[in-house]
């Protein structure tokens, strides 16, 4: 019996299987106490700014059925100390390093991307969709013109490969996607969070101190799938699908939406070394069902 | 490497109003430093995260924790019965500064010394295994535990201690009135305290520890996602001493923590 081959080609980059981390969920010392991040297809890092950012006031994370919703506002240490420590530290691992970029203007972002394309990392994933930032953030990502003038900014100063990853709170991802493709994006991933609200009725107080915060979790993958499944009918270039993804199986029906490589974000902070179970997962579901590549997923969809 | 281990439940039974002592047994239970947490995974997956915990006690192969059901969470985890399956994190975030690396303005050299170990409500639980061990290196240990009307764990802490102060908010048992008042009143007086409680009895303390410069340390508590490091929910405002001067960091509670020195935490920031 031909052995399996979980190997992908992603937008340039040779991956050995094709499950990466979400950015926010992700922190090489902390998730790799749980597990050997050797053996996941690429990570992808916390969004890095090119200066320090605080981030929003606690509480931050709050709890709702199926999922969760978070308001940290992408704290992160500058890009500076991120090469010198993320970065530095992730060296010793063969598996690719995708950098999540943030900015609160064109010139941020381009900042960011030009200290991080001096470094090793494979590709970068420009977020223009994080709903915790007032400037910046998804303020890019919900209209396709400002999507675009992103896109095109980051491409003309990037030596990597550019991933624009995109918010599902729009009408049309469609738009926006297409608008990144024609700017010249290597890829896209999506989704990112969708914006979320909870109140405590017993303290009559929003849970979060943002009051509203990015929701994540199995409750949004229909959203997610839908979403995977529209963009890959609209544009060519390649998809890193997630939102949601708990099991290989979850794994399997972003790749038959559309997905070329997926993220698993919530899934590690429920359970730590979520990215590694869904790999084994998603190699007994494709022993299970007789396929021997990734490719073999995608085309068993009959939809 | 941190692991998730299958415990069993070996029992969960209420010790006060809404307060249950769980005890799980796993083989692969080592030690822990007082101090730390597990997270608990509920079987009801509707609730995705996990529950921070701290530990009361531990000892090879059986863990102890005291918890209060405060919401959905907490009241799946009383429903547990002996024999239940529970997943459990093995130890996490770091402990209360008593052993292992001495520090600039700390040392770890309790013999002989005096120290109050300061609980309020639901941040008693880790003074037991904190006052367990700081007997075993020789500390003259004394606890001051404040609740609102009724107390637990007060025989635990016994067993450690050389005296045990209760304050209660409403007099029903002890001291009527907090513990800072309670300590004050009493001339409580050691030269170092241990504190794990609500974030205004933390702040009380380490305000009054700074003004008589006694060390304190202290254990804040601020809402989870993780619970190892990953999310950065859970963070708190300390400050740290730069080449450029004193500059407030956020460090996050679960990886940094929960154990701070009262004079690190920007309490106001």
């Amino acid at each position: 019996m031909r052995k399996l081959d979980l190997s992908v080609q992603f937008a340039g980059i040779e991956m050995k299987n094709p499950v990466t981390t979400a950015s926010g969920t992700f922190s090489a010392r902390d998730s790799g106490q749980f597990y050997d991040i050797g053996r996941l297809g690429a990570v992808v890092t916390k969004g890095v700014a090119s200066e320090p950012w605080a981030g929003n006031p606690t509480p931050r994370i709050g709890e709702t059925y199926g999922g969760m919703l978070n308001a940290v506002g992408l704290q992160n240490p500058g890009a500076d100390a991120f090469i010198a420590d993320e970065l530095a530290y992730l060296k010793q691992f063969s598996t690719p390093v995708i950098a999540n970029v943030a900015g609160r203007t064109a010139e941020e972002y381009c900042l960011a991307v030009e200290k991080l394309s001096e470094t090793d990392v494979a590709m970068l994933e420009i977020n223009i969709s994080c709903p915790n930032v007032k400037e910046g953030g998804i303020g890019f990502g919900t209209d396709p013109r400002m999507a675009a003038e992103i896109t095109r900014a980051v491409k003309s100063v990037s030596k990597k490969p550019i991933l624009v990853k995109l918010t599902p709170n729009v009408t049309d991802i469609t738009e926006i996607a297409k608008a990144v493709e024609a700017e010249g994006a290597d890829g896209i991933s999506l989704i990112n969070t969708l914006l979320g609200m909870k109140i405590d009725v017993q303290r009559k107080k929003p849970v979060l101190a943002n009051i509203m915060g990015g929701f994540s979790g199995p409750a949004i993958k229909p959203v997610a799938v839908r979403m995977v499944y529209q963009v890959r009918r609209a544009v060519q270039i390649p998809i890193m699908g997630l939102g949601g993804i708990m099991t290989g199986e979850d794994a399997a029906e972003f790749i038959m939406a559309g997905a070329d490589v997926i993220s698993v974000g919530t899934a590690a902070l429920v359970n730590p070394t979520a990215p590694v179970d869904i790999l084994e997962e998603l190699e007994a579901y494709m022993e299970e069902q007789g396929f021997k590549t990734i490719a073999d997923i995608r085309q068993a969809f009959q939809g | 490497m941190k692991k998730i281990i299958c415990g069993k439940v070996a029992c969960n039974e209420a010790i006060a109003r809404d307060i249950y002592k769980m005890q799980i047994q796993s083989p692969e239970l080592g030690q822990a430093k007082p101090g730390q947490f597990v997270n608990l995974y509920l079987a009801d997956k509707s609730m995705l995260l996990p529950r921070p915990i701290s530990i009361c006690d531990i000892e090879e192969g059986c863990m102890t924790l005291v918890y209060k059901v405060v919401g959905k969470g907490t009241k799946a985890l009383s429903a547990y019965k002996e024999q239940d399956d529970i997943r459990v994190s093995t130890p996490l975030g770091n402990g209360y500064f008593i052993e292992g690396e001495e520090l600039e303005h700390h040392t770890c050299d309790y013999r002989g010394k005096k120290v109050a170990l300061v609980g309020g409500g639901i941040g008693v639980p880790p003074m037991v295994l904190l006052a367990k061990r700081l007997q075993e290196q020789g500390a003259e240990v004394t606890a001051v535990v404040g609740f609102p009307e009724e107390a637990f764990l007060i025989q635990e802490l016994k067993g450690f201690c050389q005296s045990v102060h209760i304050a209660t908010d409403r007099g029903t048992i002890g001291f009527h009135g907090n513990v800072l008042e309670l300590i004050q009143e009493k001339e409580i007086l050691a030269q170092e305290y241990f504190a794990c409680g609500p974030k205004v009895m933390l702040r009380a303390l380490s305000q009054w520890c700074q003004q008589q410069q006694l060390s304190c340390q202290v254990s804040l508590e601020e809402r989870m996602g993780c619970g190892y490091g990953a999310c950065v929910g859970c963070t708190c405002k300390i400050k740290v001493v730069t080449e450029a001067g004193v500059e407030i960091q956020q460090k996050g509670v679960c990886k940094h923590g929960p154990v701070f020195f009262g004079e690190e935490v920007a309490w106001d920031a």
